[in-house]
């Protein structure tokens, strides 16, 4: 395990991480950064890990079915507050 | 909620129609569960975070005005009322403000180890997976609930921008700050399990 000691061009990646991750980056720079990913071995570990790190975790939080309890309980206070009592 | 919340008249809704009430209940009812637990963390408060959060819609829903989307609105009746519980619960333990991205500072000690090879077996592993959970809990709230929206419920940057009433400036600046500190723990923890493994 290494420490990044980070040059200009690392700091501008580092800047845009997000939006270059997310595709949403002017096409211009992008393939500066993408040029600068080349020839740092440093900078792609950090865009491959930070993308496998988002990854790993759309893949444990599919999202859950509201359990059929906690909708009973939902309608049951709803209708007990709102439609009865309290409007 | 990626898509927007279909065939249900917000003139209707706005009348105080319990059926069509209902059917928006229906609708999105399981997005807000699953971004009540996520900020939360616990089953029992994301339950009150949404039942609050469907109690005060309703009341609320004679005046939207339609500024932002429904599906907007409701994440933001629900993040308010997540923060509340997480307020009430730990009263230190929120900031409203998140200080600026000091990149100088998100540099230092960032980990390079490339365990993105590791095998899915081990990156998916039950112990894997309880400290993706524990590294997730170690975010502020600010820092989590923009990571959850963002990247976990599909929410554009707009959107969560909205939903917390914040700038979309600050949306960019907190998913970068929640994404490189969980890359960071979990850079730490795989370089770890690699280590294991080559010793084994």
């Amino acid at each position: 395990m290494s420490q990044h000691i980070h040059t200009l061009q690392c700091n501008q990646l580092l800047g845009n991480l997000s939006e270059f991750i997310d595709g949403e980056l002017q096409a211009e720079l992008c393939a500066e950064l993408e040029q600068h990913l080349e020839g740092c071995d440093n900078c792609r570990i950090v865009v491959n890990t930070l993308r496998k790190t988002i990854e790993l975790y759309k893949q444990t939080n599919e999202p859950i079915e509201l359990p059929h309890a906690v909708r009973d309980r939902l309608y049951s206070k709803l209708n007990q507050d709102l439609y009865w009592n309290k409007i | 909620m990626n898509e927007t919340i279909t065939n249900i008249s917000l003139e209707v809704l706005k009348t105080g129609d319990r059926e069509a009430f209902a059917r928006l209940v229906d609708e999105t009812s399981g997005h807000i569960y699953n971004l009540a637990l996520r900020i939360l963390g616990n089953p029992q408060d994301a339950e009150d975070a949404l039942q609050e959060t469907y109690i005060k819609a309703f009341r609320a829903l004679p005046d939207f005005e339609g500024r932002s989307s429904l599906k907007t609105w409701l994440y933001r009746i629900a993040v308010n009322e997540a923060l509340m519980l997480v307020r009430r619960r730990k009263p230190d333990a929120i900031s409203v403000e998140e200080p600026d991205l000091d990149e100088d500072a998100e540099s230092k000690g960032m980990e390079i180890v490339d365990w993105c090879c590791l095998p899915e077996g081990e990156l998916l592993s039950s112990e894997s997976r309880r400290f993706l959970d524990q590294a997730v809990s170690h975010l502020s709230t600010g820092l989590r609930t923009v990571f959850v929206m963002r990247d976990l419920e599909g929410l554009s940057v707009q959107e969560t921008a909205e939903a917390l009433n914040v700038s979309e400036s600050v949306v960019k600046t907190r998913l970068l700050r929640a994404r490189l500190a969980l890359r960071q723990e979990l850079s730490v923890y795989y370089g770890g399990r690699m280590q294991e493994m080559r010793h084994r």
